[in-house]
């Protein structure tokens, strides 16, 4: 099962690799991991989404909240939450495509950033069904070069991770 | 008042009244070195090489309840300590390591001795820490004697480069300490106690399961009062011998790949199973999968939540320390109106008794050959069970688990997690600082005893009267052990060949040595080097039974009731 994991840790040198480190060293996966300061510098947030059996992900969650640089860790994927990823996707623009790739973009409510007489830079966001389904929808050898953040997450209302 | 790095490193340690420090020096370190030498409350004890540094730092903390604290050079000086590192950060050992760096300006410039110390030791430690600035060395090194000794213990590594060592700031050694992201939990929950006092009464087969958690959290004595009020049978984990006493009736000894049949068989047939300071590991309940599939309660104390529920389904988890947890559970089984079913106790002590008489650590022995296990056996006699035993890895630290019969905490001192060969000796040493008054012999191999003999020499220099006890196997024992049963008596790379001589290699380091070929010779010989050479270090070079085996055995991946013993064969 695909699990979002939230971690609330200190912003210090080194915090990200112990994290890292962990998940390879115990052979958990990541599929993707994405880390920023808060709105308190001193503390980042970290998004982690990983997978494996009830038994895995609550080693996982035991395993990083025993790191001393982790505050807090949720899982969550166990109630209602939002996620979202944003994807910068380059693509061939002309002729027939260039339309195409306007209304392909319109329709997934991305926008498109920059232009030149071939390309198109599309910005999309969404949760990461939506950027696949966009890349499924365009024709695959029109895509240029591909950037994805990976999944950032929050629960919804009152459901609040702080320190 | 404004003081050096060096100066303040000095004084961190003085307050968190550090006795010894064991370690090597060398360039990034020559700063503190020189603030050690201007002292004389901290006394440095020079090993002869890293990796003995850490494990007398380690065995210092084991066999006491203080803190051990080493310090090594940058590059080589880490890298050879990370093995002692990671010995103690697998049976969970509070340390602390201060290791030199090069300095700040050349961090990540390839420099002469340089190594990404964190980096190469974070899994490793509990903790360690990358010190940038001289105003963050005194918060920072009080944090790590906190992380340390708080929690789940473990080694905590503060890295200082050089350049620290003599910029100055203000000295103040803080006070407190307060990390917001570490908070260890202390009292365990009191609706899941009751639940647990609850199975535990109302239990036909109960038995507790202690491991080294026991040790570390110093509640020997509270096991044993809980187990005496309960009338239940005790197994010990290798890491937990001494938590119960040996000798006591309700003890069934040692469980696990070489545990005796009684511990073993009544680990496999509890229906209620206290677990409380131990971690279901591998080379204890066997194939978890055998293991997990036998009906039973399971009640799971440990301080650290992700040892609950790792390896095995728990039924009642209990997070907390185990000093409170033992507390709490004491007083609800007096306060509780219940008791365990008597008739049921007794067909259960009956049961255990039927298996106390299998006699699993029994073993043949001519007049001719010394068996090991007759060495440990005189070795507990001689030393009247009073020793603090260190051991190496192998069929002898087995032996030693074995036969020398444990009562007291803090008196057993080996590598049971990492197993690293090469432990005994510098451990034996640790042990000796903390214990100035006390016997320390370090039973050992003849293998693993080379991975750190260059130690005799730090023995003849502080004058430690270790008492090596080599079971000299002309083997790789354990190895040739495995080789003889699982690989067809293919004995690759297992036979040691062109031995020292230990006897003359004891004397050039200017200790004694004694060699013994004969059985007769075995007690004369112990209390030669207890007694005449009380204060000496005595080398005694056993010459063992090469082809004896450590039984009981339940081979890697099977259940623990499908032993081998000694008579099957
Ligand atoms: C550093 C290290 N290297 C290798 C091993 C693997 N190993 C485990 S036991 C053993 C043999 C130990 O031989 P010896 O010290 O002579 O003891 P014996 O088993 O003969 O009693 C070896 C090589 C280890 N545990 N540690």
């Amino acid at each position: 099962m695909r699990h979002l994991i939230s971690i609330l840790l200190e912003n210090e040198a080194g915090a990200l690799a112990r994290v890292s480190g962990l998940f390879s060293a115990r052979g958990y996966n990541i599929e993707s991991l994405t880390v920023a300061p808060t709105e308190d510098p001193s503390m980042s947030r970290m998004t982690i989404v990983s997978s494996g059996s009830d038994d895995i992900i609550e080693q996982i969650t035991k395993q990083l909240n025993k790191l001393i640089d982790v505050i807090k860790v949720v899982d969550l994927s166990e109630a209602a939450h939002v996620e979202r990823e944003l994807m910068l996707i380059k693509v061939r623009a002309t002729g027939k495509d260039r339309d195409e790739m306007k209304r392909m973009s319109d329709i997934f409510r991305g926008r498109i950033i920059d232009v030149t007489d071939a390309t198109y830079l599309v910005e999309l966001t969404g949760d990461t069904a939506k950027l696949d389904a966009f890349i499924n929808a365009i024709d695959k050898d029109l895509i240029l070069e591909t950037v994805r953040t990976g999944v950032c997450g929050i629960g919804r209302g009152d459901r609040i991770l702080k320190a | 008042m404004v003081l050096t790095g060096a100066e303040i490193v000095i004084r961190c340690l003085q307050e968190e009244k550090v006795e010894f420090i064991f370690g090597y020096p060398g360039g990034s370190v020559l700063h503190l070195y020189d603030e050690l030498f201007k002292q004389d409350k901290i006394k440095h004890i020079l090993v002869r090489h890293e990796q003995a540094a850490v494990h007398a730092a380690d065995a210092y903390s084991r066999s006491s309840q203080k803190i051990g604290v080493c310090m090594v050079t940058s590059g080589p000086g880490v890298t050879n300590a990370v093995t002692g590192i990671a010995t103690a950060y697998t049976d969970s050992i509070p340390m602390v390591v201060l290791s030199g760096q090069v300095p700040t300006s050349y961090i990540g410039q390839d420099a002469f001795q340089e190594c990404d110390t964190v980096g190469i030791t974070r899994p490793c430690v509990k903790h360690n820490f990358l010190v940038k600035d001289v105003r963050d060395l005194a918060p920072t090194i009080k944090k790590a004697f906190y992380l340390a000794k708080t929690g789940r213990p473990g080694p905590v590594l503060v890295d200082i480069p050089k350049d620290l060592g003599v910029d100055k700031c203000e000295f103040e050694y803080p006070k407190t300490v307060s990390i917001r992201s570490y908070n260890p939990v202390t009292k365990g929950h009191s609706g899941q106690i009751k639940k647990a006092v609850q199975l535990l009464l109302e239990a036909k087969r109960p038995l507790i399961y202690a491991g080294g958690g026991i040790i570390l959290s110093d509640t020997a004595e509270k096991l044993t009062k809980l187990a005496h009020l309960l009338e239940v049978p005790v197994t010990n984990t290798l890491m937990g011998l001494g938590g119960f006493p040996a000798t006591d009736k309700q003890s069934v000894g040692m469980l696990g790949m070489h545990g005796t049949y009684e511990a073993n068989m009544s680990m496999q047939h509890a229906d209620v199973l206290l677990a409380i300071g131990a971690r279901f590991d591998d080379r204890v309940i066997g194939n978890p999968e055998n293991f997990g599939s036998i009906p039973r309660k399971i009640i799971h104390v440990d301080i650290d939540p992700s040892s609950i529920a790792k390896r095995v389904k728990v039924d009642v988890p209990i997070v907390g320390n185990l000093n409170d947890v033992l507390d709490e559970l004491i007083a609800q089984v007096h306060a509780s109106e219940g008791k365990i079913d008597p008739k049921a106790l007794a067909a259960w002590w009956k049961d255990i008794d039927v298996w106390r008489e299998k006699k699993s650590l029994k073993y043949k022995m001519g007049s001719e050959i010394i068996m090991p296990q007759y060495v440990v056996e005189k070795l507990y006699e001689v030393t009247g069970g009073e020793a603090i035993v260190t051991s190496d890895v192998g069929q002898h630290q087995m032996w030693a688990a074995q036969y020398y019969k444990f009562d007291k905490p803090r008196r057993w001192l080996n590598s049971g997690g990492l197993g690293t060969m090469g432990f005994g000796l510098p451990a034996a040493m640790g042990a000796c600082f903390a214990n100035p008054n006390t016997p320390v012999a370090c039973v050992t191999g003849e293998g693993s005893i080379q991975m750190n003999i260059q130690e005799l020499s730090t023995c003849k220099q502080f004058r430690l009267p270790v008492k090596i006890v080599n079971l000299n196997n002309r083997y790789l024992g354990m190895v040739r052990q495995w080789q003889e049963m699982f690989y067809g008596n293919r004995y690759a790379e297992s036979y040691v060949d062109a031995l020292p001589d230990f006897v003359k290699l004891a004397e050039a380091y200017g200790h004694v040595g004694i060699q013994i070929t004969s059985p007769s010779d075995v007690e004369p010989a112990l209390r030669e080097a207890f007694v005449k050479h009380k204060n000496e270090l005595v080398f005694l070079d056993f010459l063992t039974d090469p082809t004896a085996n450590v039984f009981p055995m339940v081979a890697a991946g099977k259940g623990l009731s499908e032993m081998i013993l000694a008579e099957d064969l």
